[in-house]
């Protein structure tokens, strides 16, 4: 497969057409709006929102496959490690406890902590996607201009563009290179043990990182004849103009950090706490 | 003689500027890398005027490369090091001013043009100069334009660069280059990745920005021939890290300085001086088209041609079998072929959703210890047709049979065993310190024993020559070298059939030269071996057999020099007929083929005499 595992795919559809900038500040204000608010029922919301765009998207959960895998598996071990280091949470922060399973030592299953778990996944759900979305629909040219207009320095941001922008080279150099590798007999696959697998990804990884280095410095003169980095700043060709659906964006973003501060005052924390 | 002033002053814009001070001047000019122990540019003294056209040609090491980045003045910004004598770019030092005020006087074109690519789309990359100029995006569009026309691909702004192939990937960067107004144009071996045809196309093109735009334009290629494919007005030899000749390029082709500091002169110039005839300055002998050739001349090539020590030599060690009995061999029993394709074709994924045919319908049979070329220019899907029997890439359609079992359902280690595929890159397959480390990686991969694994690692340490070498750090080795060990650890498996891509690109012609004929050497100890090539020469010179493609199709599969005398046929797959053919047409030997023979008999006999 060539398809990238992270970065912009070229497929029409509704978020593609919006502004950079206007994604950026839905995406900021999720980011933020989540990390502020603990309430289940707001978090629901703006997870089951994430969905949504991604359905409107177009963009097939398919193409960034395993970046998907990769979350999927980290939520797991998060919410086993919250279960396994600190099962009495829930019950320390709402302040009763319904014992629903009955666990050696202190491991009890309570519907207090299995409700603070569901708020943690939930956060997975609500920020994750949408950042994601934002790479996947955000041409990293625009990228750039985007992180550049909301006061990042140029270079840091053509930076990350340029980087998201060899992730397909890389791949497929990669792929080449772990080929020509498995042709001598070095078995990269779950066949081989753990152990003989990891010193064969050596052998694949040595050449990839040296022909990576090589190409950064090839890229960074033909950079620098072109005069990057010559002045503080610089501008951009592809700048697209805020519209009015950019507006209706923004203004979501407001709301959704705007709603997380009231529920704050509501809830009297950053808890909604149904126990009581 | 008097046409020796007349080729002093050729290719029209060279006088012009020949007044005012010059764009460029290096006197006594030397360099030497921080990490180096020795300079490598000596006493270098170089100018270049407004409106002239200089190709500099030498070998791998000569110092050209070096040499370009003290012009555009990466050295000293990017590359540190010390220097000795004076550089003026347009009268002022590189080294006291910013790298980008030199870059606007000297436009860059830099090797390998492709992964330099720092935008998105065509557009994009071309305004990537006028951005960091904070030129305002509005004024953007018509200086795109105008760069993009003068490069020739104005019409594909929008595309991105996936979509383009390597001659248009080379002319956005020339437009990126040319959107600035610079005064010179500078381009590092830009034939370096490009397939004949392609490489004349830009060679043309920068014939045009030269004549009718006044473009002053410094080459750096070691591809003479096709750099000759249009005028220019000096030739800079380079060896060891001097200047050791530069001329009008009539004088450098006659002065025969260019073989010995390893660069190839058109083949036509050294057919000539085998047959007896050496060119003159006077003669104008850049183009085989058009060398003012003497009867004296002609009438020794006819001689020499005629005297052949055996009428109808075939080029290589094969002659007895024609390349059809190939075929019909392979209907009968297919066992006693290495390799058989039977209407093989290849799709391959181009995006998320789109997939592109890039091999159709292939069916050809290889038989054990043939030396077969597989012919075509970029794109035409040579490569494809390497990865798909090396195992690279999958079959989805017909069938391919290796050593006359079918290879369907087979893992990449099971292909490994059979099939040795030699990647262009060594890079992307060396991945150990060391050299014998390197070659035994494979096969203790593979559980041999370590008894065997020092036998076979002694023994392809001495068939390429590298058991001086056994234990020496990769690094410390010259690319042709690395290259070498590459098939070294292929031949350590002991493949039956060994697969080589573009085997020689990049290298100059003497260690083109070496690196050939250690494959023959190689393929005369019975190993099957099979090129991937765009350069018609190679084929001509070192296969029995061709295989042609074109569009993912096999247009031809026949005698080398058979495919080049078919005018149709080269123009179909894009190939480019070499000098030779126009020097037997106009000596007036009907068969072209002969006198191709004869060189390169003559040649391998002159290369066999020097060693």
């Amino acid at each position: 497969m060539t398809s990238p595992l992270l970065g912009y795919l070229d497929r029409p559809g509704p978020l593609h057409t919006l502004s950079g900038v206007s994604k950026l500040v839905l995406v900021l204000a999720v980011v933020l709006g989540a990390a502020i608010g603990f309430d289940v029922r707001y978090l629901a919301v703006v997870g089951a929102g994430s969905l949504v765009l991604w359905a409107i998207s177009r963009v097939p959960p398919r193409d960034l496959a395993v970046v998907l895998w990769l979350i999927a598996l980290f939520m797991v071990l998060n919410n086993l490690g919250i279960f396994l280091f600190a099962p009495g949470y829930g019950t320390e922060l709402f302040g009763t406890r319904h014992v629903l399973l009955d666990g050696p030592w202190r491991w009890d299953v309570t519907a207090e902590q299995l409700f603070y778990q569901l708020a943690v996944t939930l956060k997975y759900f609500a920020v994750l996607p949408s950042v994601l979305l934002f790479v996947a629909t955000t041409r990293p040219p625009e990228l750039a201009s985007t992180l550049n207009r909301i006061g990042v320095p140029y270079r840091i941001a053509y930076a990350v563009s340029l980087a998201l922008r060899y992730i397909p080279d890389v791949q497929r150099e990669f792929r080449t290179i772990s080929a020509a590798q498995q042709a001598r007999g070095l078995d990269t696959s779950r066949a081989a043990p753990l152990r003989v697998r990891l010193r064969n990804l050596t052998s694949i990884l040595m050449p990839l990182l040296l022909g990576t280095f090589d190409r950064i410095d090839a890229v960074s003169a033909a950079m620098e004849l072109r005069g990057f980095g010559r002045g503080r700043k610089r501008t951009w060709l592809v700048r697209s103009p805020l519209r009015g659906r950019d507006a209706v964006v923004i203004a979501a973003a407001v709301v959704v950090v705007v709603v997380p501060l009231v529920l704050l005052g509501v809830n009297g924390g950053r808890f909604w706490n149904p126990f009581v | 003689m008097t046409a020796a002033s007349t080729g002093g002053s050729a290719g029209g814009g060279g006088g012009t500027g020949r007044g005012s001070a010059p764009l460029i001047e290096l006197s006594g000019y030397g360099f030497q890398y921080r990490a180096q122990s020795a300079p490598t540019l000596h006493d270098i003294d170089l100018s270049v005027h407004r409106g002239e056209k200089i190709a500099i040609v030498g070998a791998s090491g000569s110092g050209k490369s070096t040499l370009v980045n003290v012009l555009n003045g990466l050295i000293p910004h990017h590359h540190r090091g010390t220097s000795t004598g004076t550089v003026r770019v347009l009268g002022r030092d590189p080294a006291a001013v910013p790298l980008v005020e030199t870059a606007a006087v000297v436009g860059t074109v830099l090797q390998d043009t492709g992964s330099q690519f720092v935008a998105l789309t065509v557009g994009e990359d071309i305004a990537f100069s006028l951005e960091n100029q904070q030129v305002d995006p509005s004024e953007m569009p018509a200086r795109i334009a105008r760069a993009a026309q003068l490069a020739g691909i104005e019409d594909r702004l929008m595309d991105s660069p996936q979509d383009l192939s390597g001659g248009q990937k080379q002319r956005v960067a020339i437009a990126g280059v040319l959107v600035d107004d610079v005064e010179v144009l500078l381009l590092d071996e830009p034939l370096a990745n490009l397939d004949p045809a392609t490489g004349r196309a830009a060679v043309e093109l920068l014939d045009t920005l030269h004549r009718d735009h006044g473009a002053t334009i410094v080459l750096v290629e070691h591809r003479l021939e096709d750099v000759l494919h249009r005028d220019v007005d000096r030739i800079v030899l380079m060896a060891d890290g001097r200047i050791v000749l530069d001329a009008p390029p009539d004088q450098v082709l006659a002065s025969g300085a260019l073989e010995e500091h390893g660069i190839r002169p058109p083949l036509h110039v050294t057919a000539l001086a085998y047959a007896g005839a050496p060119v003159t300055a006077s003669q104008r002998p850049s183009r085989s088209a058009d060398v003012a050739l003497t009867a004296q001349q002609i009438t020794a090539v006819q001689d020499w041609v005629a005297a052949a020590p055996v009428a109808g030599e075939a080029p290589a060690d094969g002659e007895a079998l024609a390349p059809g009995a190939v075929r019909s061999d392979a209907s009968g029993t297919a066992a006693r072929t290495a390799l058989d394709l039977d209407a093989v074709s290849c799709d391959l994924p181009v995006g998320p959703d789109r997939r592109r045919t890039v091999l159709e319908g292939i069916s050809a049979a290889v038989r054990p210890g043939e030396m077969l070329g597989v012919l075509g220019s970029n794109g035409a899907g040579k490569s494809t047709l390497a990865r798909v029997i090396a195992g690279f890439e999958e079959i989805t359609g017909g069938r391919l049979r290796i050593g006359g079992v079918d290879a369907a359902g087979w893992s990449l280690a099971e292909h490994g065993e059979r099939v040795g595929f030699v990647l262009q890159d060594p890079g992307q397959m060396l991945s150990r310190p060391q050299v014998s480390d390197e070659i035994a990686l494979g096969l203790r991969a593979r559980g041999v024993d370590e008894v065997e694994i020092a036998r076979r690692t002694a023994t392809v340490l001495e068939i390429c020559g590298l058991s001086p070498f056994r234990s020496w750090p990769l690094a410390a080795l010259s690319h042709g070298q690395r290259k070498r060990v590459t098939i070294a650890a292929v031949l350590a498996l002991e493949p039956e059939v060994l697969i080589l891509d573009e085997p020689t690109a990049g290298q100059d012609f003497a260690h083109y030269t070496e690196f050939m004929d250690f494959l023959r050497g190689l393929h005369a100890t019975g190993t099957t071996v099979v090129l991937i090539t765009h350069d018609m020469h190679l084929a001509v010179e070192y296969t029995d057999r061709v295989l042609v493609l074109s569009e993912g199709r096999l247009l031809a599969d026949d005698d080398p020099a058979r495919v080049l005398t078919d005018p149709a046929l080269t123009a179909r797959a894009d190939l480019v007929v070499t000098g030779l053919y126009d020097l037997a047409r106009r000596c007036g030997i009907s068969d072209p083929h002969t006198l191709v023979r004869r060189f390169v008999a003559a040649d391998r006999e002159r290369r066999g005499a020097r060693r």
